[in-house]
């Protein structure tokens, strides 16, 4: 379920590294517990976030989330087909659901993520409570 | 609370084995959810679907002065109904504010049936208790019985090979006894999901078998197990009151949009004199229903301006999954609740455009 490819947040979201560019989505676990998506708010293009800093929001039927930038950095696109077809976080939450690309600033901001094992170790962890 | 303290209905098993998301709901351990909200709330409107609502309260009320006794405590006329048939209606304080709303189901003049709120069933017997006079017997019977609501346009065909009784003959908010699946049981034809369905009344014991037996019968279309989150969002767009919402001990019947249940030219009921004085006076305030204009969600508690004043909060908001649209309710200033006006929802900090429309937002073609 969640790809060594990928690194990934304590706020359920996961990046992928490439050429210090960085395209950031929420995780499987994220879009299962917020349930059917219905509306996905982007980041504007040219938005320079540091890390933490709301990045968007998505509404599913039950429930309203923020998303947060996983990395600090200029935001270079965003995922405009979410507008339309909101459900892609749903159906390919890891994939065709990525939300947004941001240029990293930091690049040892990276070192704080937590790797596949480390995300599904935190998962069991949140369940026990 | 933990999983130890909390209750749970004949069915919680049955429903966690079904892949029910368990969440606390009014003391019990209830679905919020099988596989999708959205495709629970539209296997209802086009097909049919299940819900577990045994949480709900049955009280109730018989001897010679049961039926004096409910025409003191509710505001809609309980004289009105006949044997077999159920109204809706408000057990009101004399604020003429609701200490719950509730189904009245009259077997005949000297007993009732009263079908309450979860939350509200300690409060509303002792309420009732309190108010008690003549020759009635009160008796709470929620822990005696299973709920199991049918909803859908095709309820009727998933539950008639199940029973005995002619469903057909049952007009929409009546109800028979009969039994299902050779179990006796009080079947009504009533819901709360503006669709057409059933709920069934039966002992705790049979009712697993009887909830599988109705995932069989309702195969050929399409039933799915339901749950609240689905329940809340079909109430919403039929525009169905949710207590502790869009009603409460704050809201009047009038302010409500309830006048329906309100039956003021009867004779003295708790509540009823101030219900007069302010249908007298004008209303201050008045439930709407609306939709967003702009994008966003409007969900329960965000604020409400108008004419950019603080007016409230919505008192329940979401996607309407069959409507595609964003919708609520909402108290508006009487002066400002006619449909088309137009007002904002503060939505995470800015102000979302929104407008009183015509409701129910949903109203079945059928």
């Amino acid at each position: 379920m969640y790809s060594d490819d990928y690194l990934y947040t304590k706020e359920h979201e996961w990046v992928r590294v490439e050429n210090g560019e960085v395209t950031m989505g929420i995780t499987h676990h994220a879009q299962e517990e917020l349930g059917d998506i219905v509306f996905v708010e982007l980041p504007e293009v040219g938005k320079v976030l540091a890390a933490g800093d709301t990045l968007g929001s998505i509404e599913s039927v039950k429930a309203v989330s923020d998303v947060y930038a996983p990395v600090s950095g200029e935001v270079i696109v965003a995922n405009d087909l979410l507008t339309d077809k909101p459900e892609l976080i749903n159906q390919e939450p890891h994939g065709g659901g990525w939300i947004a690309k941001i240029r990293l600033s930091e690049k040892s901001e990276l070192d704080g993520l937590l790797s596949a094992d480390d995300y599904e170790a935190y998962l069991g962890e949140e369940k026990k409570h | 609370m933990n999983s130890e303290t909390m209750k749970k209905t004949p069915l919680t098993e049955v429903c966690r084995a079904s892949g029910g998301k368990m969440v606390p709901f009014a003391g019990y351990e209830m679905p919020v959810q099988f596989s999708s909200t959205m495709d629970e709330h539209l296997a209802v409107r086009r097909g049919v679907g299940l819900f577990d609502v045994s949480h709900m309260g049955e009280v109730f009320v018989t001897g010679p002065d049961a039926l004096k006794l409910l025409q003191q405590l509710t505001c809609n006329n309980v004289e009105k109904l006949k044997d077999g048939q159920i109204h809706y209606s408000g057990l009101m304080y004399p604020e003429g504010t609701f200490v719950d709303d509730l189904l009245v189901h009259r077997f005949d003049e000297r007993r009732y049936m009263l079908c309450v709120n979860a939350a509200n069933r300690d409060k509303d017997v002792r309420w009732i208790l309190e108010h008690q006079t003549g020759d009635v017997q009160v008796e709470d019977a929620s822990d005696r019985y299973a709920q199991i609501a049918i909803q859908g346009p095709k309820a009727l065909e998933t539950v008639q090979p199940l029973v005995d009784v002619d469903l057909s003959a049952i007009k929409y908010y009546w109800f028979t006894e009969g039994h299902v699946d050779g179990v006796p049981a009080i079947i009504a034809r009533t819901g709360y999901t503006g669709e057409d369905g059933f709920e069934l009344y039966v002992a705790n014991e049979p009712a697993p078998k009887i909830w599988q037996r109705l995932m069989e019968t309702g195969r050929p279309f399409g039933v799915v197990p339901c749950g609240l989150a689905a329940r809340n969002t079909l109430r919403l767009e039929a525009k169905m009151a949710l207590y502790g919402n869009d009603i409460d001990n704050t809201t009047t019947v009038l302010e409500a949009d309830l006048g329906w249940i309100c039956k003021l030219q009867k004779d003295d009921f708790i509540g009823k004199a101030v219900l007069l004085k302010q249908k007298e006076e004008g209303l201050r305030r008045k439930l709407v229903g609306f939709e967003m204009l702009d994008r966003g969600i409007a969900r329960d508690h965000y604020p409400v301006f108008v004419d950019g004043q603080p007016f409230g909060h919505v008192t329940s908001g979401s996607y309407a999954p069959y409507l595609q649209k964003n919708i609520g309710l909402a108290y508006l200033p009487a002066e400002h609740a006619a449909v088309g006006t137009k007002f904002a929802v503060e939505i995470r900090g800015k102000q979302v455009a929104a407008q009183v429309v015509e409701t129910p937002f949903y109203k079945r073609s059928y």
